[in-house]
């Protein structure tokens, strides 16, 4: 087998460290080839230290490093204030310090980075938590910094990711656990009251009247901390919902448990038989289990970005030819800071020195770089491409366009869990339905038998305790939850799974989310290149290193390079030169002062974005051949996508882009009216709004961070994005982009969803009838009562589940 | 009858030592993460020898 891997790598040259095809065979290392030189680096390093265990567990497991790691990268991190800040835990010899590390894939994984001991002997301990791709390290801090930590996992490819936002604040919810501890209480208290009521359920004649009062005083005792505490959280939650007159899931439920109790400590005390204690010890157990069900959480995700996640914890100034590091917080206006290749622009500025190549891939999706001349405005969120750059910052950080436009969208709603969902508007009617009955009973049996009128009053309120009602949404929707993201459909809780199901418009951003991040179509339009003038364009394009440039060569592959003369540069505007004695110019409209068409009212609108097809003119000796048109590709499955929902819903399209694509577009939707284009971040909020205020429930689709506020806005917000772990505007879902294609099963199987919720509350309704007719004759007996509640909370969390799973298989869905 | 009695408060009390046991591991961290422990467990210092062996098929 090992021999076949071999031939494989050789024929196909793959690299062996990331599995990437490599251009060439000439990187190579102990009969290994390699995609680049970061990659071999990473081998050589491991192979020093007898880390090749790494190659073994897994073919290929690391990922490619094209992008070597800059020098100074991190000596921001040689601040003391700010290490201080990002470490969990130091007691001046040892400290501990937590990562995140989006890189992390697979078992390899893991194993070489709770190996890093081996790598360097000052680290202590490693620790991987792989669901919430976390990294803890302990190190002697008194012999190696934490910046040679993190340089070191750079260098074996596991590059961790510093925000701003991991200096300013540190927090990790509980909540979770907490609800562990009541499960686990709530699971010894069901188990052992059943224990001791099992003589009840059998009719065993106790002939020692002691021990049945012992019996129920121990069930008494036991089932304090599941009223108290485990059960404690409907009560809460129901006073809540009264105080606002709303009335929630958690009103009956409180009824109910509330009854059991006081009926069952009745009992007890006046009778010594432990009343009803079973079936409130598992409806509150069954109850728990549900909310643990639908807590299904993406730890690795984070749905709630703001730009402090995207920013980074410092920046380079540069004071009297000097270069310092200083942290963001306590960069002012006026400053001069250097911004190298791949470092994102904090703060609004105006560019000083060097050829700006804004990439602003996570403000609008499109990746596709903006050139910036000295003194242009550059707004902040974008990330130099290119050779490093001076600026002088305009703005503060909190001040800078990005960050208002953030602030703004601060006012997500903030809707309470408790008070929406098919369940919550169903208990309006179901407690005014038990109450009434329960009345009606006892009215009846008034004149005929005081004891039995209130005992029927009780029992009623007993069984009506809505526990299947209450388990059919969270078990459904979790199992929705859990079922979309095993397709990489993400969803932040169930709440957005009832929302989405009530969608009617769907608004759709372009660049980034239905066109490919990166990937171009090039073609020659308006003339004609003959074969030999595109060997002449080649070999002077690959002077330059503007981004269309590289395009255009990668383009026209496979021509010979010839000898380029008298090369120039216009920065932001073309290249010339001579080959084999014939005069190239190659540019854009500018270069050639053709009419300017376009160029102009691209003001605030398009500030972050690039104009869509970019167009790059060629003349050969002074004669204007025609034009290179890059345009952005549409993903594949886009226009079937487009076609499919517009069957069901509303369908729009919010572009920030020119009118180069209407055409297409409005082919594709059908209608001229809903292709919205050269909308600002602003504009796309206030249409969501619009939409909403004529009682549309909207959904929208969108990737960077221009959608972020109309995403907020938005009923449902989903991000669609490459990269999951990487920047993903705050929204309520995040789609992987490569299911795009899976939308309409996803909507069509949320409304399934909802219906098979309906269903189960019908089978929990008629649960309550069967209750209802022993309960209003006063008959309930608590051995019935023991029965038929973990019964149908039972078949209801079977119902759910399978029914689900079922569907789910049947979409091609599992 | 009495022994009864005696069984029961036993098998509550072993039940409640499982409880503590429930708690102690919640609270010890050990539901925070519930898949990587899995595939931890499976790497063992393995073996530089297997390792080389390993190696030497893979240049031969």
């Amino acid at each position: 087998m090992t021999l076949s891997k071999q031939i494989l790598q050789d024929t196909n040259l793959v690299c062996y460290h990331c599995g990437e095809i490599s251009p060439s065979d000439s990187i190579r290392m102990d009969e290994k080839i390699f995609c680049c030189e970061g990659c071999k680096i990473v081998y050589e390093i491991l192979n020093e230290k007898n880390l090749c265990t790494y190659y073994d567990l897994n073919e290929t497991p690391g990922k490619a490093q094209k992008n070597t790691l800059l020098k100074n990268k991190y000596a921001y991190l040689d601040d003391e204030e700010l290490t201080n800040k990002l470490l969990d835990f130091s007691d001046g010899k040892v400290s501990t310090v937590t990562f995140f590390i989006p890189q992390m894939h697979c078992s390899s994984c893991i194993w070489l980075l709770e190996n890093l001991f081996k790598v360097d002997s000052n680290i202590l301990q490693s620790r991987v938590n792989f669901i919430e791709k976390k990294l803890s390290v302990s190190f002697q801090s008194t012999k190696i910094s934490l910046r040679k930590v993190v340089e070191i996992l750079a260098y074996i490819g596991y590059e961790p990711q510093i925000s701003f936002e991991d200096v300013e604040k540190k927090s990790k919810t509980f909540v979770n656990k907490k609800l562990y501890y009541k499960v686990g209480l709530a699971g010894f208290g069901f188990g052992n009251i059943m224990l001791l009521s099992f003589p009840e359920y059998l009719s065993i004649d106790i002939s020692s009247e002691s021990l049945r009062t012992t019996f129920s005083y121990v069930i008494f005792l036991l089932s304090l901390p599941l009223f108290f505490y485990c059960g404690s959280e409907y009560f809460v939650s129901a006073f809540k919902g009264l105080r606002k007159k709303f009335v929630n899931i958690d009103v009956p439920i409180s009824i109910g448990i509330f009854t059991l109790f006081t009926k069952s400590v009745f009992e007890i005390f006046a009778h010594g038989n432990p009343g009803f204690m079973d079936s409130l010890a598992g409806l509150i157990f069954f109850l728990l289990l549900g909310k643990i069900f639908q807590n299904k959480t993406y730890d690795m995700l984070n749905f709630e970005r703001n730009y402090k996640s995207f920013f980074p914890i410092s920046v380079t100034v540069k004071k009297m030819g000097e270069e310092n590091v200083i942290p963001l917080s306590q960069l002012t206006t006026g400053t001069r800071i250097v911004v190298r290749n791949g470092e994102l622009i904090p703060a609004d500025s105006i560019l000083f020195s060097g050829e700006g190549n804004i990439d602003y891939s996570f403000v609008t999706g499109e990746s596709a770089p903006v050139g910036k001349v000295i003194g242009e405005m550059i707004y902040a969120g974008g990330r130099q491409a290119g050779s490093s750059i001076e600026l002088e910052v305009l703005k503060e950080v909190s001040q800078s366009y990005l960050t208002q436009l953030w602030n703004n969208f601060q006012t997500k709603r903030t809707s309470d869990f408790s008070y929406t969902g098919a369940a919550n508007e169903f208990s309006k009617y179901f407690t005014f339905a038990v109450l009434v009955i329960a009345a009606t009973a006892y009215l009846f049996w008034m004149n005929i038998d005081g004891n039995i009128a209130i005992n029927a009053f009780i029992t009623v309120l007993i069984v009506a305790c809505p526990c299947a009602l209450a388990l059919s949404t969270p078990f459904t929707l979790g199992n929705t939850l859990r079922i979309f993201g095993k397709n990489e459909f993400y969803i932040k809780n169930i709440r957005v799974l009832e929302d989405m199901a009530k969608i009617d418009t769907i608004i759709w951003d372009k660049t980034g989310t239905l066109t490919q991040a990166g990937e171009t179509e090039i073609s020659f339009v308006d003339g004609l290149l003959l074969s030999e003038e595109a060997t002449w364009v080649r070999s002077i394009v690959r002077n330059s290193n503007h981004p269309l440039s590289k395009k255009i060569y990668s383009a026209l592959e496979g021509r010979e390079i010839l000898k380029v003369e008298n090369f120039t540069e216009i920065i932001g505007q073309g290249i010339t030169g001579e080959v084999a004695g014939q005069k190239v110019k190659i540019g854009g409209e500018s270069f050639f002062n053709l009419k300017t068409s376009e160029v102009k009212g691209r003001k605030n609108v398009e500030i972050f974005s690039p104009p869509l097809s970019s167009e790059v003119y060629v003349s050969i000796n002074e004669e204007l051949k025609g034009k290179f048109k890059i345009q952005n590709k549409y993903r594949m499955e886009a226009a079937s996508v487009i076609k499919e929902i517009r069957k069901k819903h509303d369908s729009y399209i919010l572009s920030g882009d020119n009118e180069t694509e209407r055409k297409y577009l409005v082919n594709l939707f059908e209608d001229e009216a809903k292709v919205l284009l050269r909308q600002s971040p602003l504009d796309k909020l206030n249409f969501v709004k619009k939409l909403q205020s004529n009682k549309k429930k909207v959904l929208m689709f969108g990737d960077g961070l221009n959608d972020a506020g109309a995403l907020a806005e938005s009923n449902v917000g989903i991000s669609v994005s490459e990269d999951i772990l990487n920047f993903t505007p705050a929204s309520d879902a995040i789609l992987n982009a490569e299911m795009l294609k899976k939308i309409p099963t996803f909507l069509n199987f949320t409304a399934d969803s909802l219906k098979i919720i309906y269903t189960s509350f019908g089978v929990s309704i008629l649960y309550n009838l069967v209750g209802f007719y022993f309960a209003v004759q006063g008959l309930l007996s608590p051995l019935f009562s023991a029965v038929l509640m973990p019964l149908s909370s039972i078949s209801v969390v079977i119902f759910t589940t399978v029914t689900t799973t079922f569907l789910a298989k049947r979409k091609g869905l599992l | 009858m009495s022994v009864i009695a005696v069984l029961i408060l036993f098998s509550i009390l072993v039940a409640g030592g499982f409880l503590i046991a429930f708690i102690w591991a919640v609270k010890s961290g050990q539901y925070d993460d519930k898949y990587t422990p899995s595939v931890r467990m499976l790497f063992d210092d393995k073996d530089q020898k297997n390792f080389k062996e390993n190696n030497k098929k893979n240049n031969s």
